[in-house]
Protein backbone atom coordinates (compact mmCIF):
# COMPACT_ATOMS: atom_id res chain seq x y z
CA UNK A 1 0.00 0.00 0.00
CA UNK A 2 0.99 3.31 -0.92
CA UNK A 3 1.68 6.01 2.25
CA UNK A 4 -0.64 9.67 2.17
CA UNK A 5 1.61 12.27 1.13
CA UNK A 6 2.53 14.79 3.03
CA UNK A 7 -0.39 17.34 3.46
CA UNK A 8 0.35 20.80 2.01
CA UNK A 9 0.74 23.15 5.67
CA UNK A 10 -1.42 26.26 4.72
CA UNK A 11 -0.41 28.54 7.67
CA UNK A 12 -2.97 30.95 8.22
CA UNK A 13 -2.20 31.46 11.86
CA UNK A 14 -2.07 35.73 12.64
CA UNK A 15 -4.12 35.61 9.32
CA UNK A 16 -7.30 38.20 9.51
CA UNK A 17 -6.76 39.44 6.18
CA UNK A 18 -7.30 37.34 3.77
CA UNK A 19 -7.79 35.08 6.01
CA UNK A 20 -7.19 31.49 6.63
CA UNK A 21 -10.18 30.36 3.87
CA UNK A 22 -9.17 33.00 1.25
CA UNK A 23 -5.64 31.09 2.04
CA UNK A 24 -7.31 27.45 1.57
CA UNK A 25 -8.67 29.13 -1.84
CA UNK A 26 -5.44 30.54 -3.15
CA UNK A 27 -3.75 27.10 -2.67
CA UNK A 28 -6.94 25.25 -4.31
CA UNK A 29 -6.45 27.76 -7.03
CA UNK A 30 -3.31 27.02 -7.89
CA UNK A 31 -2.23 22.87 -6.80
CA UNK A 32 -3.71 19.68 -8.60
CA UNK A 33 -6.85 17.48 -7.84
CA UNK A 34 -5.94 14.88 -5.06
CA UNK A 35 -3.38 17.80 -3.40
CA UNK A 36 -4.42 17.54 0.58
CA UNK A 37 -4.21 21.12 2.32
CA UNK A 38 -3.98 21.35 6.07
CA UNK A 39 -4.90 25.02 7.19
CA UNK A 40 -3.29 26.47 10.31
CA UNK A 41 -5.84 28.80 11.88
CA UNK A 42 -5.49 30.79 15.40
CA UNK A 43 -9.29 32.11 14.74
CA UNK A 44 -12.05 29.23 15.67
CA UNK A 45 -14.40 30.34 13.35
CA UNK A 46 -12.40 28.74 10.64
CA UNK A 47 -13.24 25.34 12.18
CA UNK A 48 -16.88 26.23 10.99
CA UNK A 49 -15.92 28.67 7.90
CA UNK A 50 -13.94 25.96 5.83
CA UNK A 51 -15.83 23.17 5.89
CA UNK A 52 -19.02 25.25 5.23
CA UNK A 53 -17.10 26.15 1.82
CA UNK A 54 -15.56 22.77 1.64
CA UNK A 55 -18.82 21.52 0.86
CA UNK A 56 -20.61 23.93 -1.36
CA UNK A 57 -17.11 23.86 -3.79
CA UNK A 58 -17.60 19.90 -3.64
CA UNK A 59 -14.22 18.91 -2.17
CA UNK A 60 -13.66 16.48 1.20
CA UNK A 61 -12.95 17.49 4.59
CA UNK A 62 -10.56 15.22 5.97
CA UNK A 63 -10.17 16.24 9.45
CA UNK A 64 -11.16 19.09 11.48
CA UNK A 65 -9.61 19.29 14.51
CA UNK A 66 -7.92 21.90 17.34
CA UNK A 67 -4.12 21.43 18.97
CA UNK A 68 -2.85 23.35 20.94
CA UNK A 69 -5.04 26.57 20.06
CA UNK A 70 -4.68 25.91 17.08
CA UNK A 71 -7.17 25.30 14.27
CA UNK A 72 -5.72 22.26 12.01
CA UNK A 73 -8.54 22.08 9.10
CA UNK A 74 -7.50 18.93 6.38
CA UNK A 75 -8.83 19.19 2.64
CA UNK A 76 -8.51 17.30 -0.21
CA UNK A 77 -9.07 19.12 -3.76
CA UNK A 78 -11.54 16.80 -5.52
CA UNK A 79 -11.95 19.09 -8.89
CA UNK B 1 32.34 46.15 -0.41
CA UNK B 2 28.75 45.16 0.72
CA UNK B 3 26.58 45.41 -2.81
CA UNK B 4 22.30 45.39 -1.99
CA UNK B 5 21.13 44.91 -4.97
CA UNK B 6 16.99 45.10 -5.12
CA UNK B 7 14.64 43.66 -7.87
CA UNK B 8 11.88 46.02 -8.09
CA UNK B 9 11.92 49.53 -7.48
CA UNK B 10 7.92 50.05 -6.47
CA UNK B 11 7.18 51.46 -2.95
CA UNK B 12 8.73 48.62 -0.66
CA UNK B 13 12.26 48.52 -2.98
CA UNK B 14 12.52 52.09 -3.16
CA UNK B 15 11.41 52.37 -0.08
CA UNK B 16 14.45 50.37 1.38
CA UNK B 17 16.95 51.67 -1.35
CA UNK B 18 16.35 55.17 0.33
CA UNK B 19 16.96 54.40 3.89
CA UNK B 20 19.61 52.46 3.42
CA UNK B 21 21.48 55.32 0.93
CA UNK B 22 20.65 57.88 3.82
CA UNK B 23 21.45 56.30 6.24
CA UNK B 24 24.53 54.61 5.15
CA UNK B 25 25.90 57.59 3.19
CA UNK B 26 29.19 58.07 4.43
CA UNK B 27 29.99 54.36 3.44
CA UNK B 28 28.33 54.84 -0.07
CA UNK B 29 30.82 57.92 -0.57
CA UNK B 30 33.59 56.05 0.49
CA UNK B 31 32.83 52.88 -1.71
CA UNK B 32 32.51 50.61 1.00
CA UNK B 33 28.63 50.00 0.15
CA UNK B 34 26.66 49.76 -3.38
CA UNK B 35 23.18 50.50 -3.55
CA UNK B 36 21.69 49.15 -7.06
CA UNK B 37 17.51 49.19 -8.15
CA UNK B 38 16.65 47.19 -10.96
CA UNK B 39 13.76 48.28 -12.39
CA UNK B 40 11.70 47.14 -15.68
CA UNK B 41 10.51 50.48 -16.49
CA UNK B 42 11.46 54.24 -16.03
CA UNK B 43 8.54 54.97 -13.87
CA UNK B 44 7.34 54.26 -10.38
CA UNK B 45 3.56 54.41 -10.61
CA UNK B 46 1.53 54.62 -7.86
CA UNK B 47 -1.31 51.96 -8.41
CA UNK B 48 -3.98 53.58 -5.80
CA UNK B 49 -5.26 56.04 -8.34
CA UNK B 50 -6.37 52.96 -11.00
CA UNK B 51 -9.51 53.13 -8.76
CA UNK B 52 -9.64 56.94 -9.24
CA UNK B 53 -8.98 56.77 -12.91
CA UNK B 54 -12.02 54.57 -13.58
CA UNK B 55 -14.48 57.15 -12.34
CA UNK B 56 -11.92 60.05 -14.32
CA UNK B 57 -10.98 61.20 -10.96
CA UNK B 58 -7.28 61.05 -11.50
CA UNK B 59 -5.45 60.85 -15.23
CA UNK B 60 -2.52 58.45 -15.55
CA UNK B 61 0.55 61.78 -15.67
CA UNK B 62 -0.85 62.12 -11.64
CA UNK B 63 0.45 58.17 -10.77
CA UNK B 64 3.39 58.13 -12.66
CA UNK B 65 7.23 59.87 -11.72
CA UNK B 66 10.41 58.80 -13.04
CA UNK B 67 11.77 56.27 -11.13
CA UNK B 68 14.77 58.42 -10.94
CA UNK B 69 13.72 61.04 -9.23
CA UNK B 70 12.17 58.66 -6.43
CA UNK B 71 15.88 57.11 -5.80
CA UNK B 72 18.41 58.96 -3.93
CA UNK B 73 21.02 60.33 -5.88
CA UNK B 74 23.71 57.76 -4.04
CA UNK B 75 20.87 54.95 -4.97
CA UNK B 76 22.22 53.14 -8.57
CA UNK B 77 19.38 52.67 -10.92
CA UNK B 78 19.47 50.04 -13.61
CA UNK B 79 16.10 49.88 -15.86
CA UNK B 80 15.72 46.77 -17.49
CA UNK B 81 14.03 43.19 -17.18
CA UNK B 82 15.89 40.90 -15.23
CA UNK B 83 15.97 37.21 -16.48
CA UNK B 84 16.67 35.22 -13.24
CA UNK B 85 18.29 35.05 -10.26
CA UNK B 86 21.08 32.67 -9.95
CA UNK B 87 21.35 31.62 -6.21
CA UNK B 88 24.83 29.91 -6.39
CA UNK B 89 26.42 32.47 -8.45
CA UNK B 90 24.59 35.29 -6.37
CA UNK B 91 24.06 37.59 -9.16
CA UNK B 92 21.10 39.12 -10.98
CA UNK B 93 21.15 37.91 -14.49
CA UNK B 94 19.47 40.51 -16.94
CA UNK B 95 17.65 39.87 -20.56
CA UNK B 96 20.35 41.91 -22.18
CA UNK B 97 23.09 39.67 -21.15
CA UNK B 98 24.86 41.90 -18.39
CA UNK B 99 25.02 40.08 -14.60
CA UNK B 100 24.26 42.11 -11.40
CA UNK B 101 26.56 40.50 -8.61
CA UNK B 102 24.94 41.17 -4.64
CA UNK B 103 26.13 40.10 -1.35
CA UNK B 104 22.42 41.06 0.14
CA UNK B 105 19.23 40.56 -2.86
CA UNK B 106 16.03 42.30 -1.82
CA UNK B 107 13.27 41.18 -3.99
CA UNK B 108 10.27 43.04 -4.10
CA UNK B 109 9.04 42.32 -7.62
CA UNK B 110 4.83 42.79 -6.49
CA UNK B 111 2.10 40.50 -8.01
CA UNK B 112 0.69 41.06 -11.36
CA UNK B 113 -3.63 40.09 -12.04
CA UNK B 114 -4.11 37.74 -14.08
CA UNK B 115 -6.85 37.13 -15.77
CA UNK B 116 -5.66 34.63 -18.35
CA UNK B 117 -6.44 32.09 -15.50
CA UNK B 118 -10.41 32.72 -16.23
CA UNK B 119 -11.72 31.46 -19.03
CA UNK B 120 -13.66 34.23 -20.96
CA UNK B 121 -12.62 36.82 -18.18
CA UNK B 122 -10.27 39.34 -20.30
CA UNK B 123 -12.65 38.96 -23.43
CA UNK B 124 -15.85 39.56 -20.94
CA UNK B 125 -14.84 41.88 -17.89
CA UNK B 126 -13.11 45.10 -16.97
CA UNK B 127 -10.46 45.21 -15.09
CA UNK B 128 -9.27 48.53 -12.73
CA UNK B 129 -6.30 46.74 -10.85
CA UNK B 130 -4.26 48.34 -14.12
CA UNK B 131 -3.69 51.38 -15.87
CA UNK B 132 -4.88 50.21 -18.95
CA UNK B 133 -8.17 48.50 -18.08
CA UNK B 134 -8.70 51.39 -15.40
CA UNK B 135 -9.15 53.75 -18.50
CA UNK B 136 -11.23 51.42 -20.57
CA UNK B 137 -13.35 50.80 -17.31
CA UNK B 138 -14.00 55.00 -17.51
CA UNK B 139 -14.84 54.44 -20.71
CA UNK B 140 -17.43 52.00 -20.34
CA UNK B 141 -19.00 53.61 -17.23
CA UNK B 142 -19.17 56.76 -19.31
CA UNK B 143 -20.87 55.04 -22.10
CA UNK B 144 -23.33 52.90 -19.47
CA UNK B 145 -26.78 54.09 -19.70
CA UNK B 146 -28.29 51.23 -17.27
CA UNK B 147 -28.51 47.95 -16.28
CA UNK B 148 -27.09 45.46 -14.00
CA UNK B 149 -23.36 45.97 -12.96
CA UNK B 150 -21.66 42.81 -11.47
CA UNK B 151 -18.43 42.68 -9.16
CA UNK B 152 -16.36 39.51 -8.78
CA UNK B 153 -13.61 38.65 -6.23
CA UNK B 154 -10.86 36.44 -7.20
CA UNK B 155 -7.97 35.08 -4.88
CA UNK B 156 -5.54 35.93 -4.03
CA UNK B 157 -5.49 39.73 -4.58
CA UNK B 158 -3.63 42.86 -3.76
CA UNK B 159 -5.60 45.90 -2.37
CA UNK B 160 -8.11 43.49 -0.55
CA UNK B 161 -10.39 46.89 -0.21
CA UNK B 162 -10.46 48.12 -3.69
CA UNK B 163 -13.40 45.76 -4.26
CA UNK B 164 -15.44 46.97 -1.93
CA UNK B 165 -14.65 50.49 -2.18
CA UNK B 166 -15.82 50.22 -6.32
CA UNK B 167 -18.73 49.13 -5.28
CA UNK B 168 -19.85 51.93 -3.08
CA UNK B 169 -17.97 54.71 -5.29
CA UNK B 170 -19.89 52.85 -8.34
CA UNK B 171 -23.37 53.49 -6.87
CA UNK B 172 -22.81 56.66 -6.19
CA UNK B 173 -21.77 57.56 -9.58
CA UNK B 174 -24.65 55.76 -11.45
CA UNK B 175 -27.41 57.43 -8.52
CA UNK B 176 -25.38 60.80 -9.39
CA UNK B 177 -26.33 60.03 -12.93
CA UNK B 178 -30.25 59.40 -12.62
CA UNK B 179 -29.55 56.08 -12.90
CA UNK B 180 -30.71 54.81 -9.52
CA UNK B 181 -32.75 51.89 -11.04
CA UNK B 182 -29.50 50.33 -12.40
CA UNK B 183 -28.66 47.18 -10.51
CA UNK B 184 -24.95 46.67 -8.48
CA UNK B 185 -24.51 43.01 -7.66
CA UNK B 186 -21.02 42.58 -5.68
CA UNK B 187 -20.00 39.08 -5.17
CA UNK B 188 -17.43 37.39 -2.56
CA UNK B 189 -15.42 34.34 -2.41
CA UNK B 190 -16.01 33.24 1.10
CA UNK B 191 -19.10 33.40 3.06
CA UNK B 192 -19.39 37.37 4.49
CA UNK B 193 -19.10 40.55 2.47
CA UNK B 194 -15.15 41.04 3.40
CA UNK B 195 -12.24 38.96 4.58
CA UNK B 196 -11.84 41.18 7.47
CA UNK B 197 -15.06 40.54 9.91
CA UNK B 198 -15.65 43.91 11.31
CA UNK B 199 -15.45 45.65 7.48
CA UNK B 200 -17.91 42.46 6.06
CA UNK B 201 -20.46 43.40 9.11
CA UNK B 202 -20.09 47.20 8.48
CA UNK B 203 -20.44 46.49 4.48
CA UNK B 204 -23.70 44.00 5.71
CA UNK B 205 -25.52 47.50 7.33
CA UNK B 206 -24.21 49.99 4.47
CA UNK B 207 -24.99 47.67 1.46
CA UNK B 208 -29.29 47.65 1.80
CA UNK B 209 -29.60 51.59 2.21
CA UNK B 210 -27.03 51.88 -0.77
CA UNK B 211 -29.13 49.34 -3.01
CA UNK B 212 -26.00 47.21 -3.64
CA UNK B 213 -26.91 43.76 -4.06
CA UNK B 214 -24.72 40.83 -3.00
CA UNK B 215 -24.03 36.88 -3.13
CA UNK B 216 -21.27 35.41 -0.93
CA UNK B 217 -19.40 31.77 -1.53
CA UNK B 218 -18.83 33.30 -5.43
CA UNK B 219 -15.66 32.18 -7.12
CA UNK B 220 -15.37 32.84 -10.22
CA UNK B 221 -14.62 30.01 -12.43
CA UNK B 222 -15.42 31.02 -16.55
CA UNK B 223 -17.16 34.16 -18.18
CA UNK B 224 -19.44 33.93 -21.22
CA UNK B 225 -18.42 36.88 -22.32
CA UNK B 226 -21.05 36.39 -25.82
CA UNK B 227 -24.20 35.93 -23.53
CA UNK B 228 -22.59 38.01 -20.31
CA UNK B 229 -23.01 35.42 -17.97
CA UNK B 230 -20.66 34.86 -14.98
CA UNK B 231 -20.51 31.29 -13.16
CA UNK B 232 -18.81 30.14 -9.90
CA UNK B 233 -17.08 26.97 -8.90
CA UNK B 234 -19.54 26.73 -6.30
CA UNK B 235 -21.92 26.60 -9.19
CA UNK B 236 -23.85 29.70 -9.60
CA UNK B 237 -24.60 31.68 -12.63
CA UNK B 238 -25.54 35.20 -12.60
CA UNK B 239 -25.89 37.60 -15.37
CA UNK B 240 -24.62 40.97 -16.18
CA UNK B 241 -24.21 44.02 -18.58
CA UNK B 242 -21.20 45.31 -17.40
CA UNK B 243 -18.71 43.12 -15.58
CA UNK B 244 -15.76 44.43 -13.04
CA UNK B 245 -13.73 41.53 -12.08
CA UNK B 246 -11.00 41.51 -9.71
CA UNK B 247 -8.55 38.25 -11.39
CA UNK B 248 -6.38 36.17 -9.23
CA UNK B 249 -2.97 37.50 -9.13
CA UNK B 250 -0.04 35.32 -9.72
CA UNK B 251 3.95 36.47 -8.71
CA UNK B 252 6.30 38.17 -11.38
CA UNK B 253 7.23 35.53 -14.37
CA UNK B 254 11.46 36.44 -13.13
CA UNK B 255 10.16 34.78 -9.89
CA UNK B 256 9.30 31.59 -11.53
CA UNK B 257 12.37 31.60 -13.94
CA UNK B 258 14.41 31.29 -10.97
CA UNK B 259 12.84 28.63 -8.97
CA UNK B 260 12.20 31.11 -5.89
CA UNK B 261 8.48 30.26 -5.53
CA UNK B 262 5.62 28.36 -5.04
CA UNK B 263 3.01 27.21 -7.72
CA UNK B 264 1.44 30.63 -7.92
CA UNK B 265 5.12 32.46 -8.22
CA UNK B 266 4.77 33.52 -4.50
CA UNK B 267 8.02 33.08 -2.50
CA UNK B 268 8.66 31.17 0.86
CA UNK B 269 9.31 34.32 3.26
CA UNK B 270 9.57 33.66 7.25
CA UNK B 271 6.85 36.01 8.30
CA UNK B 272 9.34 37.41 11.05
CA UNK B 273 12.55 38.15 9.57
CA UNK B 274 11.40 38.71 6.01
CA UNK B 275 14.19 36.20 4.79
CA UNK B 276 13.07 34.25 1.94
CA UNK B 277 12.89 30.39 3.34
CA UNK B 278 16.52 28.75 3.24
CA UNK B 279 18.57 31.92 2.60
CA UNK B 280 20.39 34.37 4.82
CA UNK B 281 20.89 36.67 2.38
CA UNK B 282 17.69 37.48 0.15
CA UNK B 283 15.16 39.32 2.16
CA UNK B 284 11.39 39.27 0.03
CA UNK B 285 8.90 42.56 0.76
CA UNK B 286 5.13 43.50 -0.38
CA UNK B 287 3.20 41.21 -2.33
CA UNK B 288 6.36 39.01 -3.61
CA UNK B 289 5.85 37.22 -0.55
CA UNK B 290 4.07 33.88 0.51
CA UNK B 291 2.67 35.07 3.56
CA UNK B 292 -0.97 35.33 4.49
CA UNK B 293 -1.14 38.98 5.03
CA UNK B 294 -2.79 41.96 2.67
CA UNK B 295 -1.21 42.52 -0.55
CA UNK B 296 -1.19 46.07 -0.24
CA UNK B 297 0.86 49.00 -0.51
CA UNK B 298 1.19 49.66 3.40
CA UNK B 299 2.08 46.21 4.22
CA UNK B 300 4.98 46.76 1.91
CA UNK B 301 5.90 50.43 3.60
CA UNK B 302 5.73 48.36 6.92
CA UNK B 303 7.81 45.66 6.18
CA UNK B 304 10.48 47.85 4.34
CA UNK B 305 10.96 49.28 7.46
CA UNK B 306 12.18 46.04 9.00
CA UNK B 307 14.25 45.34 6.02
CA UNK B 308 16.04 47.99 6.02
CA UNK B 309 16.94 48.66 9.63
CA UNK B 310 18.25 44.91 10.07
CA UNK B 311 20.26 45.55 6.65
CA UNK B 312 21.51 48.30 7.84
CA UNK B 313 22.47 46.62 11.43
CA UNK B 314 23.96 43.73 9.49
CA UNK B 315 26.03 45.71 7.09
CA UNK B 316 27.04 47.42 10.32
CA UNK B 317 27.98 43.82 11.69
CA UNK B 318 24.95 43.23 13.66
CA UNK B 319 22.73 40.14 13.53
CA UNK B 320 19.94 42.02 12.15
CA UNK B 321 17.09 40.89 14.78
CA UNK B 322 14.06 43.33 13.97
CA UNK B 323 10.94 41.26 13.71
CA UNK B 324 7.91 42.17 11.35
CA UNK B 325 4.92 41.68 13.54
CA UNK B 326 2.34 42.28 10.48
CA UNK B 327 1.40 45.23 10.59
CA UNK B 328 -1.48 46.42 8.16
CA UNK B 329 -3.21 49.82 7.41
CA UNK B 330 -5.53 50.80 4.50
CA UNK B 331 -7.91 53.61 4.16
CA UNK B 332 -11.80 52.44 2.98
CA UNK B 333 -13.00 54.57 0.58
CA UNK B 334 -17.03 54.13 1.80
CA UNK B 335 -18.41 56.71 -0.83
CA UNK B 336 -20.57 60.03 -0.44
CA UNK B 337 -16.85 61.79 0.31
CA UNK B 338 -16.36 59.61 3.80
CA UNK B 339 -13.84 56.60 3.95
CA UNK B 340 -12.45 54.64 7.14
CA UNK B 341 -9.11 52.87 7.80
CA UNK B 342 -8.21 49.28 9.21
CA UNK B 343 -5.11 48.29 11.15
CA UNK B 344 -4.41 45.25 12.49
CA UNK B 345 -1.03 42.86 12.89
CA UNK B 346 -0.31 38.94 13.26
CA UNK B 347 -1.81 39.57 17.03
CA UNK B 348 -4.39 42.23 16.67
CA UNK B 349 -7.73 41.76 15.11
CA UNK B 350 -8.74 44.89 13.57
CA UNK B 351 -11.20 47.42 15.34
CA UNK B 352 -13.91 49.38 12.85
CA UNK B 353 -13.97 52.91 12.61
CA UNK B 354 -17.12 54.75 11.84
CA UNK B 355 -16.42 56.73 7.97
CA UNK B 356 -15.83 60.41 8.06
CA UNK B 357 -15.47 63.38 5.45
CA UNK B 358 -12.03 63.88 7.71
CA UNK B 359 -10.65 60.43 6.83
CA UNK B 360 -11.55 60.90 3.41
CA UNK B 361 -9.73 63.96 3.25
CA UNK B 362 -6.48 62.45 4.54
CA UNK B 363 -6.82 59.57 2.22
CA UNK B 364 -7.11 62.26 -1.12
CA UNK B 365 -3.66 64.16 0.86
CA UNK B 366 -1.94 61.32 1.95
CA UNK B 367 -1.96 60.06 -2.66
CA UNK B 368 -0.37 63.24 -2.81
CA UNK B 369 1.95 62.70 0.16
CA UNK B 370 2.93 59.29 -1.54
CA UNK B 371 6.09 60.19 -2.64
CA UNK B 372 7.34 61.12 0.67
CA UNK B 373 6.69 57.44 1.36
CA UNK B 374 8.55 56.08 -1.35
CA UNK B 375 11.17 58.26 -0.64
CA UNK B 376 11.46 56.43 2.85
CA UNK B 377 10.57 59.75 4.50
CA UNK B 378 7.14 59.75 5.59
Amino acid sequence: MQAEPEPKVVDARGSYCPGPLMELIKGIRQEPVGTVFEVWSSDRGSAKDIPEWVKRAGHELVKNVEEDGIFKVQVKKMK
Amino acid sequence: MTRVVFLGGGVGGSMVANQLARQLKADVLHGDVDITVINQTPDHVYQPYFLYMAFDQAVPAEAHRPERSVLHPLVKLVVGEAERVDREASQVWMQDGTKISYDFLVIATGSRPAPELIPGLAEGGHIFYTEEGALKLRDALAAFRGGRIVVTVSVPHKCPVAPLEFTLMVRDWLDQRGMESAEVLYTYPIGRLHSLEPVAEWASRVFPTRRIQSQTFFNVESVDAENHTVTSLEGDTVSYDLLVSIPPHVGQPVIQRSGLGDAGGWIPTDRYSLLMEGSENIYVLGDATNLPISKAGSTAHFEADVVSANLINRIRGGRGSVRYDGKVFCFIEAGREEATYIKFDYQHPPQPQPPSSMIHLYKLAFNKMYWLSAAGIL
